[in-house]
């Protein structure tokens, strides 16, 4: 429109565009009310999450020890960490992790959980689920210690192996190169099983029990149904589990720094673990910072695109 | 933290209102820029010359307790108590090492005899300290007195005292050199140069055995030469029994270092040893005497002297093993003694690792309980008094030996007090006196950078007993490991 009638324009306007500005001013209010209650939140996470993290990043470009005057190295700790052997054994020790923490905790939960609501239910189920959700409350430091006496050469594993008239092959499971990862798995499985079933089992309650009777009435045996009906319906909180399971296995560090330190020779080093030895013994802040954010990398990769096959909302 | 970790990495919700999240970034960032440790580095200072003895000083001297007369005649006549820790109340803030009574007893008596001088004592574990030890002394409160665990970046950093003048002052310089060798910091690594701690006491290792295992396969007195020591392994098992107990797993750090480096001593000069551990310029672990010294080792391991299970034993596990009766022999220090004596009385001994060749000198490791005293400790003076008078007071000495059970040390000229009769820690202050008399302590090869040990010897010496890795292969990687750390 000309110029000529701008004016006139605004001037019939007027009640709309003082309408409108009141409704500007709520919102704005109403934004002003949303930030201050996101605030404290907010302000932790800066503090804590973000700004730990952007300083990571930063030490990551360094060579230092902790305290004294610090080195500018570029990305020299990136490449490090990207080509040295022992770092990528470390980081394949992570993804093997994967498969036990992951795989075999959500594979178990599932068949766990489908058990408890078919077969096990009552007082029975509640024990069950009780039981295993118990590793989650009891401290992991506690846990670790209590399975490194399980998996010692005269433990319980291999007493109970010596009488069923197998100790031809006990050992010591932690301190052997072979079986070493595959013990800290296990015991991952046994802190994780608990949680990925408890999830699991709330998940089922909410399926609707008709889907079951139509597919029943269809001549759908239990496997079928759990196929059909049991997974499907479960999509979000399977993407949680492995979610979490995921996260947890990419950045062990409790179970690991307790049962084995990571050894025998690097059989069971973690990323996490080798983190707080290089920043905290080694004093080698700077590559210490860089395996972090190769770390915080990893899970990203890791974990985006499983919430994007899976569907599901984020966590 | 290891479920809920995933807390960090939620998505952030979708930025309608970005531009705060963004600000607050840009200035992250923008702080991103500078660089770490800005902490201005002061230079080593020279310790603050002592007060001069002026005349109240010396008359609240006399006023003192009798005890702390009798004790002041007995520490050298020109360090006394209110010269250097003054007639006022003084509390001195001290960092002890917990699970370890010496320093405790030492501080209680140090109060009996200058009651003015009070003690604020925090304490940590080891493994903690060592995180948070750069930190105390950098920080708002620095410690009078600390356990210290290693020292080079300390004093890099000028974080800590130098003790020279004290030395002068006390006469400290006047000791057996190798007692000082290790607190010592210089252009050429540690070993030389500056002195920069004091060790309470000194402690020793070498071989414990038990002597009911023994007497079983002949041992009537230890052995004099390697060879004599070989032979007995042997015989211990082609008898059935454990020859050596021993721990090698991560969680406490490859116990198998002790024998190794034994052996390199055997093989080679333990100075040479020493020259490596205390970072002297252009030293390599990976020599042909060392190699020998690796591949003895190896010939153990292969032989199974060592436990089946090694490499999953932790230290605790190991000694219980050995208290119950499973192992000839084992490696460890004078640090177990009391332990020893409590859990098999009258069936403990201890010899020091035997030379290659009969009537050769004895080599051991040997490391000073290490204290030292912050850069910026407000009562430095009196700290470095409390070190002469660990090393000089005769109840001092006294308290060194049946609480802590190591070698006091200090003036060569003072007798060492005994221990309890039947302790095995007369065996092992016998063998402090000849190795410290040989000139034959050295540091221990686990020591010689931060993580030289987590990173490269645990896992090598794991990875040998495995059968993964050669005694070649392995000084070959600690060596690179070595060079990484030290950034050359």
């Amino acid at each position: 429109m000309p110029a000529a009638s701008a004016a006139g324009a605004r001037a019939q306007d007027r009640p709309a565009t003082a309408l409108r500005r009141s409704r500007l001013r709520a919102l704005r209010r109403a934004n002003w009310a949303g930030w201050l209650m996101v605030a404290p939140a907010l302000l932790v996470y800066v503090i804590f999450v973000l700004q730990p993290l952007v300083i990571t990043v930063q030490y990551s470009l360094y060579r230092w020890d902790g305290i004294g005057a610090s080195q500018w190295v570029g990305l020299q700790n990136y490449v490090t960490v990207l080509t040295d052997q022992n770092f990528i054994q470390i980081l394949t020790n992570a993804f093997q992790l994967i498969l036990f923490f992951c795989v075999i905790s959500v594979g178990l939960g599932l068949v766990v959980a489908s058990l408890i609501r078919r077969v096990v239910t009552g007082r029975v189920g509640t024990a069950a689920r009780t039981v295993l959700f118990l590793p989650q409350v009891i401290p992991l430091v506690a846990a670790g210690i209590a399975w490194s006496w399980v998996l010692a050469l005269s433990g319980v594993v291999n007493q109970i192996l010596g009488a069923i008239g197998l100790g031809g092959i006990t050992q010591a499971w932690l301190g052997d190169f072979g079986t070493a990862l595959p013990a800290v798995g296990l015991i991952g499985v046994w802190v994780l099983l608990g949680l990925c079933t408890v999830l699991l089992l709330t998940g089922m309650g909410k399926i609707d029990p008709a889907l079951y009777e139509s597919a029943r009435i269809d001549g759908a045996g239990p496997v079928q149904e759990f196929w059909s009906i049991t997974v499907p319906s479960l999509r979000n909180e399977i993407a949680v589990c492995i979610t979490v399971t995921a996260i947890a296995a990419l950045a062990s560090f409790d179970i690991v720094y307790i049962s084995t330190g990571g050894g025998p020779g690097l059989a069971t080093m973690v990323p996490g673990l080798e983190i707080y030895q290089l920043a905290f013994v080694g004093q080698q802040v700077g590559l210490a910072s860089a395996l972090a954010v190769v770390l915080v990398l990893l899970v990203l990769i890791v974990v985006l695109p499983i919430q994007r096959m899976t569907g599901g909302e984020p966590l | 933290m290891l479920s809920f970790a995933s807390a960090t990495f939620r998505r952030r919700p979708p930025g309608r209102h970005g531009t705060i999240p963004a600000v607050v970034a840009a200035a992250l960032l923008a702080v991103a820029c500078a660089a770490p440790g800005t902490t201005p580095a002061p230079a080593s200072q020279a310790p603050t010359a002592p007060p001069a003895a002026s005349a109240a000083a010396s008359a609240a001297a006399s006023q003192a307790p009798a005890s702390a007369a009798a004790s002041a005649a007995a520490s050298s006549a020109s360090a006394s108590e209110a010269q250097y820790c003054g007639t006022q109340p003084v509390t001195l803030n001290a960092w002890f090492e917990t699970g370890f009574q010496l320093p405790f007893s030492l501080s209680q008596e140090f109060t009996k005899q200058f009651p003015n001088v009070t003690w604020k004592i925090s304490q940590d574990q080891f493994t903690n300290l060592i995180n948070e030890t750069p930190r105390l002394l950098a920080g708002a409160n620095p410690p009078d007195l600390v356990r210290l665990p290693t020292m080079v970046t300390l004093v890099k950093d000028g974080l800590l005292k130098n003790l020279d003048t004290y030395a002068t002052q006390f006469g400290w310089d006047q000791w057996p050199s190798s007692e000082l060798a290790q607190n010592r910091v210089g252009p050429t690594g540690v070993g030389s140069g500056s002195l920069y701690a004091m060790g309470l006491n000194y402690s020793m290792t070498g071989v414990f055995y038990n002597k009911k295992l023994a007497a079983q396969i002949g041992m009537t007195q230890p052995p004099q030469t390697l060879a004599e020591f070989d032979a007995l392994l042997a015989k211990a098992k082609a008898a059935g029994l454990q020859p050596i107990m021993q721990w090698n797993a991560s969680a406490s750090g490859g116990g198998l270092a002790f024998p190794l480096q034994d052996l390199m001593a055997d093989y080679g000069p333990a100075s040479a040893v020493n020259d490596w551990i205390f970072q002297k310029k252009g030293t390599t672990i990976d020599t042909p005497a060392n190699l020998q010294a690796a591949q003895h080792l190896q010939k153990w391991i292969q032989a199974g002297y060592f436990p089946k299970d090694v490499n999953a034993i932790q230290y605790t596990d190991s000694n219980g093993r050995f208290e119950k009766g499973e192992g000839v022999f084992t490696f460890n220090g004078d640090w177990e003694d009391a332990n020893y004596d409590k859990q098999m009385p009258g069936n403990i001994g201890f010899f020091l690792f035997p030379p290659a060749t009969a009537g050769g000198t004895y080599a051991a490791m040997s490391s000073p309980l290490t204290y030292g005293i912050a850069a910026k400790a407000p009562h430095a003076d009196c700290a470095a008094f409390f070190f002469n008078w660990v090393a000089t007071n005769p109840t001092a000495r006294q308290i060194d030996v049946s609480v802590g059970g190591s070698y006091p040390g200090g003036p060569p000229d003072l007798a060492v007090p005994p221990a309890a009769s039947g302790s095995i820690i007369n065996d092992t202050l016998t063998a402090a006196q000849q190795v410290f008399k040989d000139n034959g302590t050295m540091g221990f090869i686990a020591n010689a950078t931060g993580s030289i040990f987590a990173q490269g010897w645990t896992p090598e010496l794991q990875k040998m007993v495995g059968g993964q890795e050669t005694p070649a292969g392995m000084l070959k990687y600690v060596q690179a490991q070595y060079l990484q750390e030290l950034g050359s």
